[in-house]
């Protein structure tokens, strides 16, 4: 398992205080190698949950295409632009899930004291407890998310124009990094409330379900909050709008459908933050 | 603050603490919604050094105070007050630093891959701590011939006895080849072939590489087979820090000497300074110092009572720093 580069580190010396960002990465994927090698000892059962998460997800669209069985349009958007943001934000989420989703269990390591043998080892702990139990399985959404939007571009007929081509890549990467923001934010507060993986799980999976429909149904208390509060919008309602050439929610002006690097970099900045402050809390209090 | 047992830091101080303290807020659910705050000093003023390749036993009851002096020396907890160095390192602040230099094994939380082979842990500590391919091998190797787990490297973590789980783990620590070994409560839940395996190569690991060892405990041979110094902390604060045999007088710890009499009788009239502490039906319990013979007491209840059964216990931690604690209480 020892590839080039590693070799070339360890010849090269101890990188004592290499960059803490490329430090992360290396201990991220040092982790998640031994995930899945510990879940491919399971086959079989890898292959099992795999498909019942394809399932599971796959039938969440199918109460969609019900509901379009009976109705034309949902809040203005026809079956195929609800794909669209469907697609959009089970991909954006799906990818954040795939990376980073099991730090939720943060809290349960801190309550039975397993977080400590994580900062004993020389690497960033976000990077290990990001890595924890890594899960393969995860990829069944990523994949009916990506078949959803994959209907959706087949189906409804977008006025292609670069920067919407543009969009498109940006949206997805910008959408998994403010989902990942999430994540690690919630995992931050764990740290103070050991119990609360639930909260978490309203903003993550609640969150995505509520992007899966048109930010015209909800309330308008609602749709701000999720612009301003939380900016799960900028996963795909605004940038989305643009590409469909739809009104824009809360009449924000054209340019926020750009936005979603920014708010995503800003995103991710803050919940580091979250998770240095939770870090430091844990450090000084313990368990 | 006890400082007077600290030695002069500086030189010989591998290991220096100076008037460590930490302070817990502790909440406790009071009610529904209600909770308490209290502060509770889990370590208050400690002070001492510990010399490179020494070998220190570190106990105390439960809550004592010695978990939390030891995440505070691996850098886990931020102490609240005082100074704390481990090779010269602030552990708090250069955490990462730190672990390269430092071996931790909590008995009780095995760092090992539950679903792989042993070996594939062992591949994971290689590429994290970047050692050196040829070092690698050769602490690996040295590790499997005196820790004799040849036979285990394929096996899946989760297959292992605890006793083989723990060597494997001990093994995970020290491949870096950390110049100081922490380990908490190495020996819980052994059994006794398992014990000797793990202190015979603690001792082997202290004597060839000169390791700096550092183990909590609540197995008294293991301090008496492993450490020439023992530490006790209580209550946050240095209780004793010297030779075993020294605790043992300062304790003035007693063995009990258990009798089962062929009936019930009054408490035996022991020859000082044994005396009777318990009777139970045909059952009775001696205490005697530990520093004298108990074949002497033995011989004279023999001659004097029908004697049926008997047994020695050797006084366990547990009661010697009890008597330590409430002599300093009385004082």
């Amino acid at each position: 398992m020892v590839d080039a580069a590693d070799a070339a580190e360890v010849t090269a010396g101890r990188v004592e205080r290499g960059g803490r960002v490329a430090e992360g990465l290396r201990a991220y994927r040092l982790i998640v190698a031994m995930w899945i090698r510990s879940t491919m000892a399971y086959r079989t059962s890898f292959v099992l949950t795999t498909l019942g998460n394809f399932a599971t997800t796959a039938l969440d669209f199918v109460a969609i295409l019900l509901m379009f069985s009976r109705v034309d349009a949902l809040g203005g958007y026809a079956l195929g632009e609800v794909a669209f943001l469907y697609g959009l934000t089970s991909v954006s989420f799906g990818l954040a899930d795939l990376a980073i989703g099991s730090m939720d269990r943060l809290g349960r390591r801190v309550r039975d004291g397993t977080l400590d043998t994580l900062l004993v080892r020389p690497a960033p702990v976000l990077a290990q407890v990001a890595a924890d139990r890594f899960g393969l399985r995860r990829l069944g959404r990523v994949t009916q998310g990506a078949l959803v939007l994959g209907y959706a571009l087949a189906t409804v007929d977008i006025d292609w124009t670069p920067a919407k081509l543009l969009l498109m890549p940006v949206m997805l990467v910008s959408g998994a990094g403010i989902f990942g923001a999430v994540f690690v934010a919630a995992a931050a507060f764990q740290f103070v409330a050991q119990d609360a993986s639930e909260v978490s799980n309203a903003f993550t999976y609640g969150g995505t379900t509520l992007l899966q429909y048109p930010p015209t149904v909800f309330a308008r208390e609602l749709v701000r909050g999720v612009t301003f509060v939380v900016p799960l919008a900028f996963v795909n309602w605004l940038p989305a709008s643009h590409v469909l050439e739809r009104p824009y929610p809360l009449d924000l002006p054209a340019w926020v459908a750009f936005a979603p690097p920014a708010v995503a970099v800003a995103c991710c900045a803050l919940a580091g933050l979250a998770w240095r402050a939770g870090l430091r809390s844990y450090r000084s209090t313990g368990s | 603050m006890d400082n007077d047992r600290a030695e002069p830091g500086g030189a010989g101080g591998f290991i220096e603490l100076d008037g460590v303290e930490k302070v817990f807020e502790v909440r406790r659910r009071t009610g529904f919604l209600k909770r308490e705050r209290r502060r509770v000093r889990a370590v208050d003023g400690l002070s001492f050094t510990v010399a490179r390749g020494e070998m220190v036993g570190y106990i105390g009851p439960n809550g004592a105070g010695k978990s939390t002096t030891i995440k505070m020396l691996t850098g886990i907890l931020t102490p609240s007050g005082g100074r704390l160095r481990v090779a010269g390192i602030d552990p708090a602040r250069e955490r990462t630093r730190l672990a390269h230099r430092i071996g931790v094994v909590f008995g009780q939380r095995t760092t090992l891959w539950w679903d792989l082979p042993l070996i594939d842990s062992y591949r994971l500590m290689h590429r994290m701590y970047r050692i050196p391919d040829a070092r690698y091998r050769e602490n690996l190797d040295r590790c499997v011939e005196l820790l004799q787990l040849e036979a285990l490297l394929d096996v899946p973590v989760r297959q292992l006895s605890l006793g083989q789980r723990m060597r494997g783990d001990i093994a995970a620590a020290l491949l870096h080849d950390p110049d100081v070994l922490y380990l908490d409560e190495p020996t819980i839940g052994l059994d006794v072939v398992s014990k000797a395996k793990v202190r015979g190569f603690l001792r082997e690991l202290n004597a060839e590489r000169g390791t700096t060892v550092l183990l909590t405990t609540h197995d008294l041979q293991d301090i008496e087979q492993l450490c020439s110094r023992v530490m006790v902390i209580d209550h946050g604060r240095l209780m004793y820090d010297g030779p075993l045999a020294g605790l043992h007088e300062a304790g003035e710890s007693e063995r009990t000497l258990v009798v089962d009499l062929e009936r019930e009788l009054p408490p035996i009239e022991a020859p000082e300074p044994a005396r009777v502490v318990r009777v139970e039906g045909p059952r009775q319990w001696l205490a005697f110092p530990a520093s004298a013979s108990a074949a002497g007491l033995v011989a004279g209840i023999a001659a004097r009572y029908p004697l049926v059964d008997l047994s020695v216990r050797e006084p366990d931690i547990e009661a010697v720093i009890a008597k330590i604690y409430a002599e300093r209480a009385s004082a």
